[in-house]
């Protein structure tokens, strides 16, 4: 090249560098974006949950989008679990903080996922907020867990004390076979053996079954009082509720109970009749007639059309987003540098507090548990279909297990 | 008393649904000797033509079952035409490869049309609850089920016995090369019979909805239940898998009942069992 060549070219890079940089002086400054990730179930048998879920954090994100501090914003990195899948939902959460940075963690549908995920951050210290994993130990796997949802002890417990005042004198424990079944028929047992009861038998179904009418064949011909039952909800709790009905349990005198999961409100209508009377515990129904009940529920149907109904998944979903953003607003010169003080973060979710959460009044103690209203409630036909409908209220309750437990 | 043979009829139902299925995967294994994994497809396909004409489009019950048959087995018949006859030479491995891929295309593409949940299926009124029979209360829908597949099987089994099709597929089973030279067209009996054993896979899975559910990942879950069948009952033959299935129903349910805790380790205890004892299958002698 020529030697005017050769300045000439220098002379062109060194001017587009400095235009370059004077560019990016001059630029007006971006939003500090606050990376959430988001470790759901997409697919498999029970992906329906995982979409209840997730569309209560789209839809609390596009409504209250103007609350998080000025120049802050949110970005949902969503991640699958595919279902009951400990080691995968470590992997994605490790993903998530190493390779995609987010700086809180959110979803835990499962208690096996949501214990694997838990235990992952007290290493990374970053904040998890858990939303429906039921387990009562989740939330001491580490000091950076606090949970949005409900402990089966919390929706089993006070069940067994109810069954035993009823005046029934043996019960049967029928539970799905993973942790928070194990923790359901705990509570249960230990309430109701505490009342007079007796537990006459008990069986834990595997969650790959398909079948369940030789099991519920024993408990028919064992002929007790009331059968307990814990189903992860969703298309399991129709499947069970057929599988009862097919055997003839649901018409004769024995009673079903069991927490608010076994009769999934969105699942109802796929129940048909052999739902109505069964009793259940839970901390939240849609036919709730409080105001803030009416609020999210016409924002839901707006959003989603008049026959989709949000259910206490979606609820704790609800919840949780409401917690992360009360928590980066409380953090308000951190976010909008797009840095979140994970141990200040905590601080501030184990003491949180919300008094106008769809489900009634509600907090998080330090233990990182929720405390809340549970609601005894009935299936019954309203205006032409089936609902949840409370008719007696118990609490505001922490974990009792924790209780019994304390160290 | 009762509850024995309650446990029995539950058993005997589950057992013909895994036959209805597998027993088409028996004679093209032992008829083309190709090892065909993705045979779940087709039951999992009828069962979503049923649910869905069922579901959406409200046709009744029998109806569904039959187009799902139907559709299925033309679906099959097309398959074996353009994809499987190119593979019959060639080695197992790249037999398995195959159909192991199908499998994962078709998953994604039941997923994409259908969603990723199991399918629910809403019986008509005249399935739901139960029957009282000869003093036993029994679920109305299985025993409708065993009622059907007997009918089902006793055809299959007059096909196979009593017709030409069915002598020409067992002396193609028997011996391929002197089947041809006495001038079976096998290229058209393989075609018609991978048509059959898809529709009766499609059939097995529609009606079988209630008992494994029809989800995408359908052909993954019960693939295993499929082969066991086949291996135990023996390849090629109709009347070993029947006998195969029956067990492994039996026991599978019985198990359940009495030892809630084992799961299904007893279904594959009692396979290793039955197969060091008789390698080609319960029935086959050779």
């Amino acid at each position: 090249m020529s030697f005017t060549k050769k300045i000439g070219s220098r002379l062109l890079r060194q001017g587009l560098v400095a235009a370059a940089l004077t560019m990016a002086a001059l630029a007006p400054a971006k939003a500090e974006t606050i990376k959430v990730g988001v470790i759901l179930t997409y697919s498999g048998r029970d992906a329906a949950l995982g979409e209840q879920i997730d569309r209560a954090i789209n839809l609390f994100s596009k409504l209250h989008a103007s609350e998080l501090p000025p120049g802050v914003k949110i970005e949902l990195v969503k991640r699958d679990d595919t279902g009951v899948n400990p080691s995968l939902a470590k992997r994605l959460a490790q993903e998530l903080v190493l390779r995609d940075h987010v700086q809180i963690l959110t979803g835990g549908q499962w208690t096996p996922n949501a214990m694997a995920i838990a235990a992952l951050t007290k290493e990374a210290k970053v904040p998890f907020v858990t939303m429906t994993a039921g387990g009562s130990t989740v939330t001491q796997q580490s000091p950076y867990v606090v949970r949005t949802g409900w402990t089966l002890w919390q929706t089993s417990y006070p069940l067994g004390e109810w069954a035993a005042k009823q005046g029934w004198k043996t019960a049967y424990t029928v539970v799905s076979d993973f942790a928070p079944g194990y923790d359901g028929e705990a509570a249960f047992t230990k309430s109701f053996t505490e009342g007079g009861g007796k537990i006459v038998g008990s069986v834990r179904i595997p969650l790959a079954t398909t079948d369940y009418l030789p099991y519920f064949q024993k408990v028919k011909d064992t002929n007790p009082d009331v059968v307990y039952v814990f189903n992860p909800g969703g298309p399991q709790a129709t499947a069970f509720m057929k599988a009862f009905d097919d055997i003839g349990i649901t018409k004769s005198k024995i009673k079903l109970i069991g927490p608010l999961d076994i009769t999934s409100d969105e699942e109802l209508p796929n129940m048909g009749r052999s739902a109505l009377g069964v009793v259940t515990l839970g901390q939240y129904s849609p036919a709730a007639t409080r105001k803030a009940n009416a609020d999210f529920i016409a924002a839901w149907k707006k959003e989603y059309g008049a026959n989709s109904v949000p259910t206490y998944f979606a609820v704790a979903g609800w919840d949780g987003m409401q917690a992360i953003y009360d928590a980066i607003n409380a953090q308000k010169g951190n976010a909008q540098k797009g840095i979140i003080d994970p141990d200040a973060m905590m601080k501030f979710l184990r003491g949180w507090s919300d008094p106008n959460s769809p489900r009634g009044p509600i907090k998080i103690d330090q233990q990182g548990d929720l405390v809340q209203n549970l609601y005894l409630r009935r299936v019954e036909e309203k205006d032409g279909h089936l609902a949840n409908i409370e008719f007696a209220t118990i609490g505001p309750i922490g974990d009792p297990w924790k209780v019994f437990n304390k160290k | 008393m009762t509850t024995a043979i309650t446990i029995l009829f539950f058993g005997v139902a589950y057992g013909m649904i895994l036959y209805l299925i597998s027993v088409g995967l028996s004679v093209t294994m032992g008829l083309m000797g190709f090892v065909n994994l993705a045979h779940g497809v087709f039951a999992m396909l009828g069962g979503y033509v049923t649910v869905t004409l069922m579901n959406r489009l409200g046709v009744p019950f029998l109806p569904s079952l039959a187009a799902g048959c139907v559709l299925v087995a033309a679906l099959g018949f097309v398959l074996e035409r353009t994809l499987y006859r190119h593979l019959y030479g060639r080695s197992e491995l790249d037999q398995v490869l195959f159909s192991f891929g199908l499998i994962l295309v078709s998953v994604a593409i039941v997923r994409i049309a259908w969603g990723p949940l199991a399918q629910p299926i809403q019986l008509p009124d005249y399935l739901k609850g139960q029957v009282t029979i000869l003093h036993l209360t029994l679920p109305a829908y299985r025993v409708a089920l065993v009622g059907f597949a007997t009918a089902v099987i006793s055809g299959l089994w007059f096909v196979f016995d009593r017709t030409l099709f069915g002598a020409r597929i067992r002396a193609a089973v028997d011996n391929r090369a002197m089947a041809q030279s006495i001038g079976i067209n096998t290229s058209r009996l393989f075609a018609g019979t991978f048509g059959l054993g898809t529709g009766l896979a499609a059939l097995g899975g529609g009606l079988g909805a209630d008992v494994l559910a029809i989800s995408p990942t359908y052909p993954l879950d019960y693939i295993v239940y499929f082969l066991i069948v086949v291996a135990v009952g023996g390849l090629g033959d109709i009347r070993g898998p029947f006998v195969a299935a029956l067990a492994i129903g039996l026991a599978d349910t019985a198990c359940h009942y009495v030892v809630p805790q084992a799961g299904s380790i007893f279904i594959f205890a009692f396979v290793f069992i039955v197969l060091i004892w008789r390698p080609n299958g319960i029935m086959r002698r050779r």
